[in-house]
């Protein structure tokens, strides 16, 4: 099947976030939508799906135009989507999730999961997807539930799939997967539209790459052309895709944990006995797949875990125990991984949010009395320096891009004198050319002398900024190694195995991928 | 470059929006909306009022039976039905020839307990909680009052004092407990604050059945009348006191506390959003009981202006419906104070108008009910009042008007530039 994108546009008020696009998938293609994070990729494809109707231009199956008044409209037309969040019901069985919607009946409305089973089967066995139809979707692995959204397109018989951001939720071997399973896919005559940011992967599966910029597409590259091309055409401008930092110039120890243990609400180990050491002017970056207790550890250390043992010292201090203003009093300043969750007030101006931890300390304070005055200058300052993109401080937090509400939050932490900077995830959702401002940022402050700890899944994130990795597998230390460390060697910690036998099977498989970031 | 950088209004569909993002959304828009949705919906309310005045008029039914061969007849009388109405209802809340400005003073006076509570349940509703206990914190903060102003026997000026501050503190009591319960076990403060409603009632019916509470040489379920030390001072020749002065005061406290305390700021962080206050070092348990017990305090404060101000005593029906319709107060104020300030002034206008109404027209005092419950219904539905005036077309890309089949390629405002 033949996909064409006319002129497509689609505005929001004044605000268009897709202008005259025009694209072609060809018919057992992957094309790759390259683009940053608000670059108008998942409205383009919000409109293709039928969730958006288009300002302007048309959409043409096998040369015929088509109108798609919502998803089903879409799915009738052969058109099936994996969205970057998950549509599953967590509950439900696979077969039921992948039959919900077009469930098949028996006589008398009875619901018969049977037919359902056997086309999963079918296709798993197809595939080598390894799906049992019967398994509960939330016991499932992150990127298990994204085959069962792949096997729901399927069923559907969907010729075309998008894929929005699928990389952004795997481990790095869950992605090399996940490419096999596109290339498979694309040898059977189904097209795939890829929609992501991470240029590595686009370059392994793509056969058409098109770049998407401020709603526009800038032009078509072949998966042949270098990475900092590429990433040129996604940003507009020239990318650094490494970072130049100094070596490291450690200085004492002063963040140490020992024998830290958190116990999950629901009784389970998710920190086991981790022990190890920061160093003033030192980047320890904590690496490991999503869920390994990264998150745990974080919050342990700002005191919002109530089951932990063992002991975190700053200074000498010992923080567990405290309250979290009491933590974040001592010196510490904290990037949640998920900043609209736990970072931000969507609701709350961004110049209250450059000051929500601060709000009651002078000089945004007196006594229990604000001062306005104070808040607003603060905010004009710190929106100068980090380069916030925002018509005035009294917008909401919620108006901004994802990246300018990341500079937001590290604008807050990074704004007062540091003795710990944390700061998980720190430019997840963030396009490039922002990255590469919050990362310089990062080390700044480390030349500044502060101890900084990064939490990332991202392994080019933590392979750029760390001067010693840290990995953690389901709760434990599985080692701490230098930043030269390869790629795959880490690929490998992240899946439990030690450093050292990680290590030796590095030798005996040394193609390492090259030309990663983002 | 900035314009790009700011992402689109409407936010798609699809994304990471969960159940709770999309309730809590709903929550937000109906508790702190544009004050346009408030003033469409007394508006439209008011409408469907006269409508429903004019249905039952005797006069309307009549003209209607010839309706064909005297139309004019008909519809003057359904305009004269729905009118009389409201003209009598305004005089007898702001103006009429007679008595000149008095009706506003009453007004006023039935007011002043509807702002204060309306006020306890605003500044909850910013902090996110669902406090629909005014009802039993105004039932104890009376008791407290009452207790204070007819038993014991203070000079002038303190005991005032005093009758305000056990109100005040019998309503904040009331009010952080539930703020207790809910930091300390999570029970849910609507259910809390439905039984604390139902205790405080059947608490207030017992006092009133027992020596302590009765007038001496009494069985009836009434208080003695509080000393005159113990009442507002109220302006001559009207029922207006000195109580409403008081609601002007905490109008101001709150919007102070709200827009430029410290613990304001919290309130609305925690409101707005729980998990990220709690990381900004809010203490979310304490930020909850103390919110709590300030609108019980508010809602105690109007309990005070009840006993100490408009009734002089305490009976079972003190509260009236007072805590419920400072829901509706708070909800059409959009939970600011000021909003609530003046939304407390429409309903005591409603209802010092209604007997005024109800004597010249006869139109039933139920229709200013029926009219509150409207506005309190399109207030709970912006998309229906905003549908009515129109205000919906910037929202509505999701469902196609007209096919595009005959859509040439790119219209006007996309053409401008070339793609690759």
């Amino acid at each position: 099947m033949k996909l064409e994108l006319q002129g497509i546009s689609k505005a929001f008020g004044s605000f268009y976030a897709n202008e005259d696009i025009d694209l072609v998938v060809e018919e057992g293609q992957i094309h790759c939508l390259l683009g940053e994070n608000g670059a108008g990729k998942s409205t383009l494809m919000n409109v293709l799906y039928g969730l958006y109707e288009p300002t302007a231009g048309r959409i043409l199956v096998d040369g015929k135009p088509v109108v798609f008044r919502g998803p089903g409209d879409a799915m009738a037309a052969g058109i099936g989507m994996v969205h970057q969040h998950f549509m599953l019901v967590p509950v439900f069985t696979v077969a039921e999730n992948v039959a919900l919607g077009a469930e098949s009946t028996k006589a008398g409305g009875i619901l018969d999961l049977e037919v359902t089973r056997k086309k999963i089967r079918e296709i798993s066995d197809k595939y080598g997807f390894d799906v049992d139809p019967d398994a509960i979707v939330e016991d499932l692995p992150v990127g298990v539930q994204q085959r069962v959204e792949i096997i729901k397109a399927l069923v559907r018989n969907a010729e075309v799939l998008i894929l929005d951001e699928p990389t952004a939720v795997l481990t790095p071997q869950e992605t090399d997967e996940l490419l096999d399973i596109m290339r498979q896919l694309k040898s059977n005559g189904t097209s795939i539209v890829f929609i992501s940011h991470k240029l590595r992967e686009v370059k392994a599966v793509s056969d058409v790459i098109t770049v998407i910029r401020r709603g526009r597409v800038v032009g078509d590259a072949p998966p042949e052309a270098e990475t900092t091309e590429l990433a040129s055409m996604m940003v507009g401008r020239e990318v650094k895709l490494t970072m130049d930092k100094e070596p490291a110039n450690p200085g004492e120890a002063t963040f140490k944990v020992k024998n830290l243990s958190v116990i999950s609400s629901t009784g389970q180990r998710v920190v086991d006995d981790l022990s190890f050491e920061i160093h003033r002017g030192e980047i320890l970056a904590i690496a490991g797949v999503q869920g390994n207790g990264q998150t745990e550890l974080t919050e342990a250390i700002l005191g919002i875990q109530d089951r932990v043992t063992g002991s975190i010292t700053l200074e000498g201090k010992e923080l567990l125990g405290r309250s979290v203003k009491q933590v974040l009093g001592s010196g510490i300043g904290f990037v949640p991984e998920d900043r609209t969750v736990d970072g931000l007030v969507p609701e709350f101006t961004i110049a209250e949010n450059l000051v929500l931890d601060l709000y009651d300390k002078a000089p945004f304070a007196k006594g229990i009395s604000m001062r306005p005055a104070e808040v607003k200058k603060n905010a004009e300052s710190r929106i100068a320096e980090f380069d916030v993109r925002t018509p005035s401080a009294e917008n909401l937090a919620s108006s901004l891009s994802g990246g300018n509400q990341q500079k937001v939050v590290m604008a807050r932490e990074l704004s007062r004198p540091l003795r710990l900077f944390i700061a998980s995830q720190p430019t997840r959702g963030v396009d490039v050319g922002s990255i590469e401002f919050l990362h310089r940022r990062i080390v700044e402050e480390r030349d500044g002398g502060t101890p900084v700890m990064i939490v990332s899944t991202e392994l080019d994130e933590v392979m750029q900024l760390a001067d010693r990795i840290a990995v953690l597998y389901k709760g434990r230390l599985i080692g701490i190694v230098g930043a030269d460390t390869p790629r795959d060697v880490l690929g490998l910690m992240m899946a439990g195995v030690s450093p050292g036998e990680a290590e030796g099977s590095h030798q005996d498989n040394p193609d390492d991928m090259e030309g990663d970031f983002a | 470059m900035s314009q790009s950088e700011l992402s689109p209004g409407v936010p798609p569909p699809t994304h990471a929006n969960t159940i709770n993002e999309q309730q809590h959304g709903i929550w937000v828009r109906i508790t702190q909306g544009p004050g346009l949705v408030s003033v469409l919906a007394v508006f439209v309310a008011l409408v469907l009022g006269g409508l429903l005045i004019a249905a039952t008029d005797a006069k309307v039914a009549t003209t209607a039976g010839y309706l064909f061969s005297r139309p004019s007849d008909f519809f003057s009388a359904l305009w004269a039905a729905g009118t009389d109405s409201y003209v009598s209802l305004f005089q007898g809340s702001i103006y009429n020839s007679r008595q000149g400005f008095a009706p506003f003073l009453e007004t006023l006076t039935v007011s002043t307990p509807l702002i204060c509570a309306g006020l306890g349940v605003a500044l909850a509703f910013r902090a996110g909680l669902f406090n629909i206990g005014a009802q039993g914190q105004i039932i104890i903060g009376s008791i407290m009052a009452a207790y204070a102003g007819f038993a014991w026997h203070l000079p002038f000026g303190i005991h005032l004092l005093v009758v305000i501050f056990m109100g005040v503190l019998g309503g904040a009591v009331w009010g952080g407990l539930v703020g207790l319960l809910k930091a300390r076990t999570g029970a849910h403060e609507v259910i809390l604050t439905i039984m604390f409603n139902y205790v405080a009632l059947y608490f207030l019916d017992f006092l009133l059945n027992t020596k302590a509470f009765q007038r001496p040489g009494e069985t009836n379920p009434i208080s003695p009348i509080l000393d005159p030390s113990a009442v507002f001072p109220a302006l001559p020749g009207s029922r207006l006191h000195l109580g409403f002065v008081m609601a002007i005061l905490l109008t101001i406290l709150v919007a102070w506390i709200l827009n430029r305390s410290t613990i304001g700021f919290e309130f609305r962080a925690v409101g707005a959003n729980p998990a990220a206050a709690r990381t900004a070092g809010v203490n979310v348990a304490r930020s909850t009981i103390l919110v709590m017990a300030i609108a019980g305090a508010l809602a105690g404060a109007a309990g005070v202006a009840q006993v100490a101000g408009t009734e002089q005593v305490l009976t079972a029906g003190i509260a009236a419906s007072l805590g419920f319709d400072a829901i509706t107060v708070a909800l059409l104020g959009r939970s600011t104070p000021w909003g609530t300030f003046f939304a407390g002034l429409l309903f005591g206008a409603f209802r010092a108008g209604a007997v005024t109404m109800q004597i010249s027209t006869g139109t039933p005092i139920d229709i200013v009910l029926v009219v509150q419950s409207l506005i309190v219904l399109f207030i709970a539905a912006p998309p229906l009042v905003r549908a009515m005036f129109g205000l919906n077309r910037k929202s509505k890309n999701k469902h196609p008007k007209t096919p595009k089949h005959a859509a040439p390629a790119p219209a006007a405002p996309a053409s401008q530039g070339g793609g690759a």
